[in-house]
């Protein structure tokens, strides 16, 4: 069995392309296109160059000797939170915006939760000189402040979804409305493994880069190119997605999945998908989905807004279903701790999204000798104002 | 399915059909609201069934499943209330919806709960063409039900007379690029929709999205064999204390 995506677009049961006949010229284009763009030496040239100049890639595998000590293993961290933006989500907006250039767009919408992918796909425009509508729920526009004000600096239009709940999935109906209202001159850079194919597949490749520069950094640091283990957190998924990428198929390495159980996964605050979701659709994919009795979304929960959706990439369904993937559920309380320990033994103050993947440590059985790469997907400062509270 | 035939067969120029959501604007409506457009001459009604991320509507329809969820109305409440419905309404009835509730409601279960009431059709928008024909298009016409796609100005003609074999409803043209009530008029693209007729196909077809009143319905007719309307009949009903006047106001305003 494979793990990656099949030509149909489907991980197992999972993924398609659920659209109404009002995008399927859009997302057809794009499926036609996307891989024989992307494989070009041109494109590809273009996006090394930009990942290395623009980004600063390739990102430090760094050892964390002083975590390490805590836990009795090699643990090293995959410094995602060192690009430029400040999170894993650069990889992607970079390659995108480069395939909406050569598809001829000239305006680009995004959705965005806590305003990270808003920032990296406002980068990227700035830096093309494009176009870029924001589409961040009202309640989001609230907590978020700071990266609101960072996408209009750099010369985007953010615009509140003040439909349903007002966060990120309604962001996503919103930003979804727009390219059927605008369906020629509009790409939609989605942030992570989510929505219709070739979305999914397509943002896991553009992540994947993360995974291809952990084999040669842990051939130079350990003499093998692969760890015993790697963590990342997963609200869509996409920075496990990338970091999984090139480790789909061995079966050497356990991939574990970070997802947030809020208030405890029994709380009804939660947003722990495989726990609590069953298949569905939603935004155009069939996933695992947290959905009343009726099939009506459930509004998720999680302290950390990036985190904070009520699905999971088809990938994600398919690692769990088949059991190729391990989830482990981290509350609130414990990412903050992770947080706060990560910050004081390491200097690096994480994102509370990537400290979900650090609280996984406690929860494992660990080797000495073993090797574990966490990756680090984003830095903290983001989060200053949450965090101040529990200082 | 055969009351579908009919109707188109009864009026093949200027056939009306209305959506409406089911259990809008208060959870026991949606029978009394049926039995009232019959009475006025309204010759299909399309029940929306609510959804929570109504992607593909404008604020007034996702207002309305927002309100009906809000209500209680789910898939098996809305069969429940539509047991007896044959004795009292004989225009066909067509479900349309997203197709997460569907799914849930399990999809087999769906096509028996809707021949044991008598709906006529389903629009189901985002079911994928390739997993209709895969897998549920026996399953929909072993129960009668008549599967309705829908065209855009931007659906390729080869793709439109693959749809066009494959319906045994109707084509459901959407009238423009854009979400339900979205755009002020549909003459805007008169192309279109004049490209569509010349294709001569074989099935009858509706134009909706953006038609909202007595002009925007005659063009419609020019170009098809008739209109749906949502967003302006939701808008009519949403505050009203007396279906019998609001929906004959209604009717009589677009013919």
């Amino acid at each position: 069995m494979g793990y990656n995506v099949d030509e149909n677009g489907y991980y197992g049961k999972f993924g398609g392309a659920y659209i109404p006949e009002m995008l399927y010229p859009n997302v057809e284009e794009l499926r036609e296109n996307y891989l024989k763009i992307s494989q070009e030496p041109e494109f590809k040239k273009e996006f090394d160059d930009l990942l290395k100049n623009y980004v600063g890639r390739p990102s430090p595998l760094y050892l964390a000797k002083r975590l390490s000590a805590k836990y009795g293993a090699k643990i090293y961290l995959k410094r995602e939170d060192l690009n430029h933006t400040g999170a894993h989500k650069i990889n992607n907006t970079v390659g995108q915006i480069l395939l909406a250039n050569r598809l001829g767009k000239k305006r680009i919408i995004a959705e965005t939760g806590a305003g990270q992918h808003g920032v990296a796909t406002a980068t990227v425009c700035a830096l093309m000189g494009l176009e870029c509508i924001i589409y961040m729920g009202a309640v989001d526009i609230e907590r978020q402040q700071p990266n609101v004000k960072r996408m209009q600096l750099l010369g985007a239009t953010v615009v509140a979804a003040e439909s349903g709940s007002k966060t990120l999935k309604d962001a996503t109906n919103e930003a979804i409305r727009d390219w059927i209202n605008n369906p020629s001159d509009t790409y939609y850079i989605i942030g992570s493994v989510v929505g219709p194919h070739p979305y999914p597949d397509m943002v896991a490749r553009f992540q994947s880069v993360i995974s291809e520069e952990m084999k040669w950094q842990l051939e130079e640091h350990e003499g093998r190119d692969y760890p015993d283990r790697i963590i990342a957190c997963v609200g869509g998924g996409s920075n496990a997605a990338g970091s999984f990428y090139h480790y789909l198929d061995n079966d050497k390495v356990e991939l574990i999945a970070a997802e947030p159980a809020g208030l405890g996964l029994e709380s009804g605050k939660t947003a722990a998908t495989t726990a609590k979701g069953k298949p569905g659709v939603l935004h155009a994919a069939k996933t695992l989905l947290m959905q009343t009795e009726d099939g009506q979304v459930v509004e998720p929960y999680s302290l950390s807004a990036g985190l904070d959706y009520p699905g999971i990439g088809p990938m994600h369904a398919h690692l769990f279903e088949s059991g190729r993937g391990s989830f482990k559920y981290v509350t609130d309380e414990e990412a903050l701790t992770a947080c706060f320990e990560l910050s004081k033994l390491e200097g690096i103050i994480p994102a509370l999204e990537t400290a979900h993947a650090l609280a996984v440590l406690n929860q494992l059985d660990l080797k000495k000798d073993e090797v574990i790469v966490i990756n680090l997907s984003g830095r903290g400062d983001k989060d200053l104002e949450t965090l101040i509270k529990y200082i | 399915m055969k009351r579908i035939k009919e109707a188109f067969e009864k009026k093949p120029d200027g056939l009306l059909s209305i959506f409406v959501t089911a259990g809008f604007p208060n959870l026991n409506d949606t029978v009394e609201i049926l039995k009232e457009l019959e009475a006025n001459g309204v010759e299909m009604v399309e029940l929306g069934i609510p959804f929570s991320d109504p992607m593909a509507d404008g604020p007034v329809i996702q207002e309305a499943s927002g309100v009906a969820i809000e209500n209680g109305m789910t898939l098996k409440l809305l069969f429940e209330q539509l047991k007896d419905i044959r004795k009292e309404v004989s225009i066909p009835i067509l479900l349309m919806g997203y197709l997460n509730p569907v799914m849930q409601y399990g999809y087999e279960e769906f096509c028996k709960s809707c021949q044991e009431v008598g709906i006529d059709g389903a629009i189901l928008p985002d079911l994928p063409l390739y997993e209709y024909k895969k897998e549920y298009k026996d399953l929909f016409e072993s129960h009668g039900l008549a599967n309705t796609f829908l065209i855009t100005p931007e659906t390729a003609p080869e793709r439109i007379k693959e749809l066009d074999s494959l319906t045994n409803g109707f084509l459901y043209l959407v009238s423009s690029s854009s979400t339900t009530g979205k755009k002020s008029g549909i003459d805007g693209t008169i192309d279109y929709l004049s490209r569509v007729k010349d294709m001569n196909l074989t099935s009858p077809s509706l134009i909706g999205f953006n038609i909202k009143d007595s002009e925007s319905y005659k063009i419609a007719c020019t170009y098809s064999n008739g209109a749906i309307i949502g967003t302006a009949f939701i808008k009519a009903i949403a505050n009203s204390n007396n279906f019998k006047t609001s929906i004959k106001d209604f009717v009589s305003s677009i013919r």
